[in-house]
């Protein structure tokens, strides 16, 4: 086909938007000035500043504490429901699980935080549990979202893996927990490492479900950076945000490496067999 | 080969099996526990909470702790009263404030997506269309915004179209006025845009690059220019990717908060906004959970529609 001048400018335009604010907000972190769009010099300085705040360094460790929680519980939970959705074709409650598992995508988050607090609040009224709302209930909210992005990776994973290595486990008389550990557990591994950080990032990130679980004194990185950002210009946002896209960016490659390497692998054992 | 195999029986004594038999003798298969450990998390933690808001929105404000009248009241000699208060959402549909941050966030997200499917369709297009190394990397770079922080981007978004801000500093360079661009309905549109479009991108992308080029040969060879040739063929064929991408950026963005709060203006009316406002600053919940039932009546039909899609890659 014709290569035409519209779809490059297009995807030229497009990723400008994508990454023009992002890259202007990096390079403004190293700015000297406190009006972060008027550029003065280098400096270091509103890092300085973010390493001193302590408010902002205890958001940061409560919500890397809630983060690991929920991720970690979700991927348990995820993969569960991807096993069970993937390879158990028929059992009752089936379609209404498929419904339940994937409405969290894209329910709004106002309403999933509302219908949390309010549940927790009931709870609380009838049983006595869970007393108060604060780490806890964030990680409870945080895994029930999350543990639905773990299940769409793993899912995804679980369908594409060639089932007869199972099969054939199980004739030669391994137990299903046996098959599970001993070969669909290695296969499905890179899909769980990077559903365990999708749904660590997620959590990091959430503001609007925190905000209505979280109670006194335990205010996640994005309440304390919202409230700043609502104060006005605030240049060590700039210095947080640039650490934070730092680590993304790296998360996000070793993720995408991993990922390429186990797409890759039995495709080039196809090729050399057919050489 | 005068090695004798080994007997099946010994594998009983694996921990494995032992496990297994554990389980198997208090009455749990190994099967239903994968199934009800989730099962039970989501109807707990998903399922009854929805069905609390409902209950909630029929009730009615009260100072105290809950801030809402229980709907149930016990009275002398064991009689149960059931009160339910439909106040909230006569109030929903005669107080012109709701009305119109429903229809406002409905005409929004519907805006944004057009955009968005118009801005991520070259896009995903042009990615599937590339090289085996460039479309790798390409989607890297698609993906990446997707796992940077969200409230972290559309900060970015502020800085860039603030009164001082990167937009008005390049073009005082050619002395072009400063343009009024935060807190403006504008500024949500490209908050909404940039913030999904990755969300656009990825499922057009995963359907477009499955596409076959002979199709597109095939027309080509008998003499279709090449947009006749896209409509015919290109977009019929992407149209469940529309769809989800579609979706996935008018759901959320309908009940989106953050945007609103931090790029629109004062009047800049959404759903979401009012139910933070109603529940936080009026204490009302159950006029907030009376809006987020509301809420859940437009996108319903949406998020069934995605459930389909979901269920259907799930099957194949």
């Amino acid at each position: 086909m014709r290569k035409g001048w519209f779809l490059p400018t297009a995807a030229i335009l497009g990723f400008t938007f994508l990454y023009a604010p992002i890259i202007s907000l990096v390079v403004f972190s190293f700015n000297e000035n406190r009006l972060v769009t008027v550029w003065s010099g280098f400096s270091l300085k509103w890092y300085g500043e973010l390493f001193a705040d302590p408010q902002i360094l205890g958001a940061a460790g409560l919500s890397l504490q809630i983060a690991f929680a929920s991720a970690s519980i979700a991927l348990v939970l995820g993969t569960l429901m991807a096993i069970a959705l993937v390879r158990f074709r028929r059992f009752r409650g089936r379609t209404m699980l498929a419904g339940m598992i994937s409405a969290p995508l894209v329910m709004p988050d106002v309403i999933t935080g509302l219908s949390l607090l309010l549940l927790f609040v009931a709870m609380e009224s009838l049983f006595g549990w869970p007393a108060g709302r604060g780490t806890m209930t964030i990680i409870i909210a945080h895994t029930t979202f999350c543990m639905a992005y773990v299940f769409v990776v793993v899912q995804s994973r679980l369908v594409d893996m060639d089932i007869s290595l199972e099969e054939a486990a199980m004739d030669l008389g391994a137990t299903p927990l046996r098959v599970f550990i001993d070969i669909t557990l290695p296969i499905i591994a890179p899909a769980l490492i990077s559903g365990w950080l999708l749904g660590f990032t997620l959590s990091l990130d959430d503001l609007v479900i925190s905000s209505f679980v979280s109670g006194p004194g335990s205010s996640t990185l994005p309440m304390v950076i919202f409230s700043k950002i609502k104060l006005g210009v605030s240049p060590d946002v700039n210095a947080l945000a640039t650490i934070i896209i730092g680590l993304v960016a790296l998360g996000v490659g070793v993720a995408t490496a991993l990922q390429l390497r186990g797409q890759r692998k039995p495709y080039s054992r196809v090729g050399r067999a057919q050489k | 080969m005068n090695q004798a195999p080994k007997p099946l029986e010994r594998q009983g004594h694996r921990p494995w099996q032992r496990a297994e038999q554990a389980l198997r003798r208090i009455g749990l298969s190994g099967r239903a526990l994968v199934i009800m450990a989730p099962a039970i998390w989501l109807t707990v933690f998903f399922l009854i909470p929805l069905a609390v808001v409902f209950g909630i929105s029929l009730s009615s404000k009260q100072f105290g702790r809950p801030p809402y009248s229980s709907l149930l009241t016990f009275g002398e000699a064991g009689t149960v009263q059931l009160t339910l208060h439909l106040s909230n959402f006569v109030k929903l549909f005669s107080d012109s404030l709701y009305v119109s941050a429903y229809l406002n966030s409905i005409k929004i997200a519907a805006v944004a997506t057009v955009i968005a499917l118009a801005l991520g369709y070259p896009m995903a297009y042009f990615i599937a269309r590339a090289s085996d190394r460039w479309r790798n990397v390409l989607l890297m770079l698609v993906i990446l915004p997707f796992w940077t922080s969200f409230l972290l981007r559309v900060y970015a978004l502020t800085g860039f179209m603030r009164g001082n801000g990167v937009i008005n500093n390049f073009l005082g360079l050619f002395g072009i006025d400063p343009l009024i661009m935060m807190q403006t309905d504008f500024a949500v549109y490209v908050g909404i845009v940039y913030t999904y479009l990755p969300f656009m991108i990825l499922p057009l992308y995963t359907n477009l690059v499955k596409l076959d080029e002979a199709l597109l040969e095939a027309s080509a060879d008998l003499g279709a220019r090449p947009y006749r040739t896209f409509l015919a063929i290109t977009l019929p064929l992407s149209v469940p990717g529309i769809v989800a991408g579609s979706m996935l950026v008018f759901i959320p963005a309908i009940g989106e908060f953050v945007i609103p709060s931090l790029l629109g203006g004062p009047g800049t009316l959404m759903i979401g906004r009012v139910l933070w406002d109603e529940f936080f600053s009026n204490t009302n919940w159950p006029r907030a959970a009376a809006v987020a039932i509301a809420m859940l009546v437009v996108v319903v039909v949406p998020i069934m529609l995605m459930q389909r899609a979901q269920s259907a890659t799930v099957e194949r």
